[in-house]
């Protein structure tokens, strides 16, 4: 399961020494990085991004959500909602799942003005996100566009740990006939846990509601003291 | 930019109490809210543990437990819990787990108070399990009250000294020395104890005391070889090895005796001496009541009387409870009628025929304070002639009640006092004058009468007050019209609480916005208990006793005389706290008239409580007692 493990400890010595972004090097100063670490002793914080579309190449982000919390309680005080006004053209099909309108983004700041006020909400915490390459491509996307240089971080992935969780219930027969998995997508995963059904689907909602989901998946399949290199990537 | 939690929102506008939230405080408030999920069979609070949030549920189901682990509620979705523990002590007192995977909201204790505070509808659905908590503020009172919560057993410390009956009076002295006891208890081995086959002493059948060795023996020259049996106490007071410190004081007090055997069903454990109370009790109603009987002349009963606030004070501080207080302080009025009484007889002279004294109202319900008017009257022998005799106790009653109003217990305004002619009938007047307002109740009549169902002997021929007290409960009960009308007089004096459960304030004297605790609260629910007590038959004049007959009689729906009885103690104990406050911190002659603002939010909140339920014993009367249906 842990194979593949990226050893965050040496990479972000490597990324803080390499970086030359005051903002960014105390990120890479602040972050976790002692993998044996017991789950219920980090802090941790839900991130989520709305986005003008799929390909970080050429969509921008429109929203961003976080929601700090632990295995024990999520605090909604200490949450943040940013509106982000996109370089690109909005396209409709985008508008309608996020609610958000043009004349809402039009007055919105661009990415570059949320870039402290965010990275100061993330530090000191491990990020979790549902769906690891999203947050991860896009957030290196627009600071180095904006910087000159991206962000790299381990993250929980929730969407991860729901695979594992399925995979492990179907067991090996399932795997010789290469049984389809049950969906993992955020709002099927949450039913699994009997997490309530969200109405909106803003940045803030969804980061919410992957801080419930965590907290969920580990109370079903994990112990407290299980460690911090078991569950990130 | 301020986030704002939508769904939480949403959520928490489709539940009572935040639907009546302005939108504003809601959205605010769903930006403090915490999360948390439990899976299915976890704990969510363990009893004790510290509490600092109110719990709503989002998703999933909630079982609660009382401490015993009985099942105590089961909650689903918008369900709330919690509140008790943060209005208690900040404790757990109900443990919760999660019967299915559940997601909570948590609002911490401050904002909680915060919104208890600044929306009255919020505070108001708490209240609405109000009932519950008030018994609970009550019970927490009771806790921190050791002689309510101590019990006799705790005071003794010695083997019980016993005697047989036919042993001598010298044998009886002999053991008392030997064994350094003021007291020994009679036994007697004809009265086996029927449980207990290795017993061959017998249940216990008289007291003796140094004092009886005095009188009975010593002074009266009788002879060394009779038997215990000729010079014991009988008509004993007993205590079960249970019963509470509180109750020991209250039969010394209402009996004025020094000695009560303590007994385990019948087989007798120990004595307990008036010194081992004083020694657990600091306070000193006991020997204030030993002190009035030993002054000489009404000028030093007056300045005796003086001390009775500061008695009153130290039972409050030392947490006795209102049935306490008011038995206590009722004990010393009668007291004081009965010394001023002897002075009397002292001073003109034996009564031409026998008499009985009685106390009405508040003193004779063992439910007097340190305000109190004097309300009394007299039974007279039926062989009393106006001509001859009525100049003796015009004397007598103006002697008693001039001493009284000496004593700090003013005049009657509405001239319920003995020293009134038209209050001093012979035991047959009496009855008819009973029989009369029952047989024909006229509303007025009876507005101005109710003093006198609560009545109690307090010298000379006791057993007529009892007569009287036996007539009213007989005659009283299958009387429709009677209690009809009983219960329309009980509803006249309202609760002071507006239509939005707010308080309503009048000015008293002073200027100052406050609310009569008598007139408005404690009046009223003996009123209320009154009837009750006259339709079930009882003779207890007490409310607290009333209520324990109207229980037994099961005539008020499941619970409902439980909930008249914390309100009568938690108004009684507000009057009783301001009272002692005024005297104590303000050096005020203390009154009734409450102002609010005195008390904190959740003591405001208890006390509306408490009205709401005499209020709703008031409506409960009219349909209850309605002249036309209800009563056989």
């Amino acid at each position: 399961m842990a194979g593949n493990q990226i050893d965050w400890q040496k990479r972000y010595k490597q990324l803080e020494n390499s970086s030359k972004n005051d903002c960014i090097k105390h990120y890479y100063r602040n972050a976790i990085f002692d993998g044996n670490t017991a789950i219920s002793d980090v802090p941790l914080v839900a991130l989520d991004f709305e986005t003008t579309g799929l390909n970080f190449n050429h969509d921008d982000i429109v929203s961003a959500g976080l929601v700090p919390f632990n295995t024990r309680r999520i605090s909604c005080s200490g949450s943040k909602h940013w509106l982000v006004n996109p370089k690109q053209k909005l396209d409709e099909e985008s508008i309608v799942i996020h609610g958000i309108t043009h004349s809402e983004l039009i007055d919105a700041p661009d990415f570059s003005k949320i870039i402290e006020p965010l990275l100061a909400a993330l530090a000191g915490k491990v990020i979790v996100v549902h769906f690891a390459p999203i947050e991860r491509h896009f957030l290196y996307q627009a600071l180095q566009a904006r910087l000159g240089e991206g962000l790299e971080f381990a993250v929980i992935d929730t969407l991860e740990l729901e695979k594992r969780a399925l995979q492990a219930r179907q067991g090996l027969i399932g795997r010789l006939f290469n049984k389809k998995l049950d969906s993992v997508r955020l709002g099927d995963s949450r039913k699994r846990y009997s997490l309530p059904a969200y109405q909106s689907h803003s940045a803030l909602t969804d980061a919410l509601a992957t801080a419930e989901l965590l907290q969920a998946q580990l109370a079903y399949h994990y112990r407290d003291d299980t460690r911090l290199a078991d569950l990130w990537i | 930019m301020q986030a704002e939690h939508v769904d939480i929102a949403h959520f928490l506008c489709e539940h009572a109490p935040f639907d009546d939230l302005p939108e504003e405080a809601l959205n605010q408030l769903a930006c403090q809210i915490e999360v948390a999920y439990f899976r299915a069979g976890t704990n969510i609070l363990l009893y004790g543990d510290d509490i600092n949030d109110l719990y709503i549920i989002r998703s999933g189901a909630v079982e609660m437990y009382r401490r015993d682990g009985e099942l105590y509620n089961r909650l689903t979705v918008g369900g709330i819990f919690g509140q008790m523990g943060l209005l208690m002590n900040r404790k757990v007192r109900y443990p919760a787990k999660a019967l299915e995977d559940t997601l909570v909201y948590c609002i911490n204790v401050e904002f909680f108070n915060k919104y208890c505070d600044k929306f009255d509808a919020f505070a108001d659905y708490f209240e609405a399990n109000g009932t519950v908590r008030l018994h609970q503020a009550i019970v927490e009172q009771a806790d921190s009250n050791d002689l309510t919560t101590a019990k006799v057993k705790s005071l003794l410390h010695r083997d019980v000294v016993t005697v047989a009956k036919d042993a001598s009076i010298q044998h009886v002295a002999q053991v008392m020395t030997d064994e350094s006891v003021s007291s020994v208890l009679v036994t007697d081995v004809d009265k086996p104890i029927s449980d207990d086959p290795e017993d061959d002493d017998g249940q216990v059948v008289g007291i003796i005391t140094d004092r009886d060795l005095r009188s009975k023996v010593i002074a009266a020259g009788l002879d060394y070889t009779m038997t215990a049996q000729a010079i014991m106490q009988q008509d004993l007071i007993l205590l079960d090895s249970n019963a509470y410190i509180f109750e020991a004081v209250l039969a010394m007090l209402r009996e004025n005796i020094h000695h009560l055997p303590v007994v385990v069903k019948k087989k007798p454990i120990g004595v307990i001496s008036l010194s081992d109370i004083l020694r657990y009790e600091s306070q000193s109603s006991l020997l204030l009541v030993r002190g009035i009987l030993s002054q000489p002349s009404v000028e030093d009963l007056a300045y005796y009387a003086r001390q009775l606030p500061n008695v009153f004070v130290r039972m409050v501080n030392e947490d006795a409870n209102s049935h306490m207080i008011g038995t206590a302080m009722a004990v010393i009025g009668r007291t004081f009628k009965q010394r001023l009484l002897s002075l009397a007889e002292e001073e003109f002279g034996p009564p031409p025929v026998p008499y009985c004294f009685i106390a009405l109202g508040s003193m004779a319900r063992d439910e007097q304070l340190i305000v109190t008017d004097q309300d009394n009257a007299i039974i007279l022998d039926n062989s009393f002639d106006e001509e001859k005799h009525d100049e003796y106790f015009q004397k007598l009653a103006d002697f008693v009640c001039d001493g009284l109003a000496e004593c700090g217990y003013t005049y009657c305004a509405g001239e319920i006092m003995a020293s009134f002619k038209k209050w001093r009938l012979t035991k047959d007047q009496w009855q008819a004058q009973f029989a009369k307002w029952i047989a024909e109740p006229k509303p007025q009549a009876l507005l101005n009468s109710a003093i006198f169902f609560d009545l109690d002997g307090v010298y000379g021929k006791l057993k007529w007050a009892q007569e009287l007290q036996r007539f009213i409960a007989i005659e009283g009960r299958n009387n429709k019209r009677f209690l009809a009308n009983m219960a329309a007089n009980a509803r006249n004096r309202t609760p002071p609480l507006g239509f939005f459960k707010d308080f309503v304030l009048e000015h008293n004297g002073q200027h100052k916005r406050s609310m009569n605790l008598k007139r408005r609260g404690t009046a009223p629910l003996s009123d209320v208990i009154r009837v009750h007590a006259l339709a079930v038959g009882s003779r207890k004049q007490n409310s607290f006793e009333r209520l324990e007959d109207i229980i037994d009689a099961k005539l008020l729906p499941e619970g409902k005389a439980q909930d008249l009885r914390d309100a009568l103690e938690y108004i009684a104990m507000v009057r009783i706290r301001h009272q002692a406050w005024q005297i104590e911190q303000l050096d005020e002659q203390p009154d009734n008239d409450l102002e609010p603002h005195l008390l904190s939010p959740f003591e405001q909140r208890n006390l509306k409580e408490a009205f709401a339920i005499l209020d709703k014993a008031q409506n409960f009367l009219k349909f209850r007692y309605s002249a036309n249906s209800g009563i056989k």
